[in-house]
């Protein structure tokens, strides 16, 4: 590996990448218009989901505060359903149900008395799958409140949680998953797309026989690839992350925990693209073997939905895909700020994963026809 | 002479076809190399087997001593390349280029120099996709002169240039045998490879079917020199019987077939005492060009027969 050459490398590509507004416009553009898209289409629903609740404590204090707090997160609206309606229907699940309803919390009769003695109790928490978004809302909301009441009775002992509830102590609104989710996609999309498109074209029209004959190394050439995706992932991630803050209100963290992936991330793609774009004979077959490995990835990662919010089967898939490990990653930094066990898995996955791929794609790809 | 390029019963086979045909030649230190042929002849493949971008299925090849499929990095450095087509990044110029290649082959380059000497300065900072075919392949002599080689593969690099442009490649390459560098040149202007070649091969369906120095392939394969009278139509007659050599009459004018330079003065001396009227005397020699046409029709002839009587 020589520095000077691929310092060559990067520039000839980097200026022939922004000369071209074609891709200048989609590695730019389309990141600001899939995040203000987003952003727009979800940004009522974040701030309003309606929460149906069956208190069965409804004389006590601990539960009406509950409530009065949770309706001041702005995250949820809370509308009470009397038990007598409930029972009706048969149930609350059915009742929520039958009514289209899609988030339902069930205040247990002797949650008030609990709290107060430090005996723990566990409202439930009804998310349809069908509406991952509003559960995953309301299930932070809820955790966030009783993680409040919590710390304020208890001195932050465990009295009352939220059966099922698996979300971090902060409320989180869909525009802060979204932030690290777009930016997953961007990491994603725009590195494999160019090198599924680069290793056919540029067989094609005969550039990796030229390169050939120069001293140029595959190694070489691939990381010049690579520093110049990671740059633009820089660049990109820097554009979601001011729109989504100022312009949707993101909270989200931004600290070093994140560099790791924002410079995996692309490593991993520019490689996987190029691996693609090899073990296929045609153009036509690296579109389709490339289409093949990012379509699932695009929408089973995390990218536009949480993960927590799948179900058992989605959530086992998505943990098969490598760019799971890259938002993962990037959430537990962002909007967790957990830098635990987690963090370290995902890193790992996207360390040892791009050393792989890296090493695959130079073995696959030829310069010249044999 | 040292040999910088042996090749010996190379044969390349693209599944059922065989582009060449155990071919044999090989190419001193310093010479201009001219390697002809008709289309689909087998001279790029070949070309391309010795610069190591394409697997030989049998035989021998040597390129400055190196095995050019197994030793190709250590090969690259030394060769000069302009393949048949030429083809580069479509938004960089060609300034930008030869900067890059310098910096691959870790050699400073003057970029307008080797610009001005291929005649493309005034382009210099255009892109590549708004080159003229003429500019592109101009721009890949420049990329091939970048590290100094020692040899230069140049695959018909004057097709599609104007006769100026053309001119001007000319002068590079001449400038170039002069720095004592080898040039392996592929070319179908037979003038051109007349005017620079120190020595010929002649390719057709993958075999090598004449070889040489351009004057010796004329000499051997050509026919013999003719001396052409213009005037009265008793010429003809006169020079059969005073000179005793062969005479035909094409479109009224006497065309003898010389053995000697003698025999010119012999003919003109008789025709001048027999007092028969004459307007102008020229002599024609075959180029390589006609020696090309018939040695190439000559085999498609041959090839045609045999197969229409199978
Ligand atoms: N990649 C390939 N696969 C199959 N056949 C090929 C391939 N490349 C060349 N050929 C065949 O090999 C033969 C020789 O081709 P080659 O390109 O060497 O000819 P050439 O002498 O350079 O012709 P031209 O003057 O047209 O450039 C042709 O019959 C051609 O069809
Ligand atoms: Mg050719």
């Amino acid at each position: 590996m020589r520095p000077r050459r691929i310092l060559a490398d990067f520039a000839v590509f980097s200026k022939g990448y922004v000369r071209n507004p074609i891709a200048l416009f989609f590695s730019l553009v389309f990141p600001i218009i899939l995040i203000a898209m987003f952003g727009f289409i979800f940004q009522s629903g974040t701030t309003k989901v309606n929460l149906y609740v069956e208190n069965l404590d409804h004389n006590s204090n601990a539960s009406r505060t509950f409530l009065t707090i949770l309706n001041h997160t702005g995250a949820v609206n809370v509308n009470l359903v009397a038990p007598s309606d409930a029972n009706a229907s048969g149930g609350f699940g059915q009742y929520l149900s039958n009514n289209g309803y899609t988030v339902g919390l069930v205040i247990p009769a002797g949650f008030g008395a609990a709290y107060l003695a430090g005996n723990a109790t566990s409202p439930i928490l009804y998310t349809d799958p069908q509406d991952l978004t509003s559960g995953g809302v309301a299930e932070g909301a809820c955790t966030g409140v009783a993680n409040a009441m919590n710390l304020a009775a208890s001195h932050g002992k465990q009295v009352v949680t939220i059966s099922n509830a698996n979300v971090g102590s902060q409320v989180l609104k869909y525009i802060d998953y979204l932030v690290p989710g777009l930016v997953g996609f961007t990491i994603l999309t725009s590195p494999m797309f160019a090198m599924v498109d680069i290793s056919s074209s540029y067989r094609k029209d005969h550039i990796f026989r030229q390169l050939s004959l120069t001293p140029l190394t595959k190694g070489e050439w691939l990381t010049a690839k690579i520093i110049w995706y990671i740059a633009l992932t820089f660049l990109t991630t820097a554009i979601m992350l001011s729109i989504g803050t100022f312009a949707f209100g993101a909270h989200v963290t931004v600290g070093l925990g994140l560099l790791p992936f924002l410079i995996l991330g692309p490593f991993f793609f520019v490689s996987l693209g190029m691996l693609a774009g090899s073990i296929a004979k045609t153009p036509e077959s690296a579109a389709v073997i490339g289409n093949v490995v990012t379509f699932p990835m695009m929408f089973l990662s995390g990218t536009f939905f949480p993960v927590s919010g799948f179900n058992p089967q989605l959530q086992a898939v998505a943990h098969a895909l490598p760019l799971y490990y890259v938002i993962d990653g990037m959430n537990q930094t962002m909007l967790f700020q957990h830098y635990g066990t987690t963090l370290w898995i995902d890193f790992a996955v996207v360390f040892v994963g791009s050393i792989v791929v890296f090493i695959a794609a130079i073995l696959a790809f030829r310069w010249r026809d044999e | 002479m040292p040999k910088v390029i042996e090749v010996d019963g190379l044969v390349k086979e693209y599944g059922a076809v065989t582009a060449v045909d155990r071919i044999r030649f090989s190419v001193d230190e310093g010479q201009v190399f001219a390697f002809l042929g008709p289309n689909g002849a087998g001279k790029t493949t070949t070309v391309e087997v010795l610069e190591g971008l394409r697997e030989a299925t049998k035989g021998t090849v040597s390129v400055l001593g190196l095995d050019p499929w197994t030793d190709g990095r250590e090969l690259h450095r030394q060769i000069g390349v302009i393949p048949q087509d030429f083809r580069f990044f479509e938004k960089i110029t060609p300034r930008e280029a030869i900067e890059y290649y310098a910096a691959l082959f870790d050699r400073k380059a003057d970029a307008m120099g080797l610009l001005r000497q291929v005649g493309l300065d005034d382009k210099a900072n255009a892109r590549f996709d708004t080159l003229s075919g003429g500019q592109k392949q101009k721009l890949g002599l420049s990329l091939a002169l970048v590290n100094d080689p020692k040899i230069y593969f140049l695959d018909e690099p004057t097709t599609g240039l104007d006769p100026q442009a053309r001119r001007s490649i000319w002068e590079v390459i001449k400038t170039l045998k002069a720095a004592h560098r080898t040039v392996f040149l592929t070319t179908h202007y037979l003038e051109e490879a007349e005017l620079l070649a120190d020595q010929v091969a002649i390719i057709h369906h993958g075999r090598i079917i004449a070889e040489g120095t351009p004057a010796s392939i004329i000499r051997e394969h050509g026919r013999p020199q003719r001396l052409v009278v213009e005037g009265s139509p008793g010429l003809p007659e006169l020079l059969r019987t005073s000179l005793k050599l062969p005479v035909r009459v094409d479109a009224g004018r006497a065309v003898v077939e010389i053995r000697e330079r003698k025999d010119i003065v012999q003919a003109m001396v008789a025709i001048e005492q027999s007092g028969l009227p004459w307007s102008g005397f020229a002599t024609e020699s075959d180029t390589l060009e006609d020696v090309f046409v018939s040695l190439v029709g000559r085999m498609d002839d041959g090839v045609l027969k045999s197969e229409g009587s199978a």
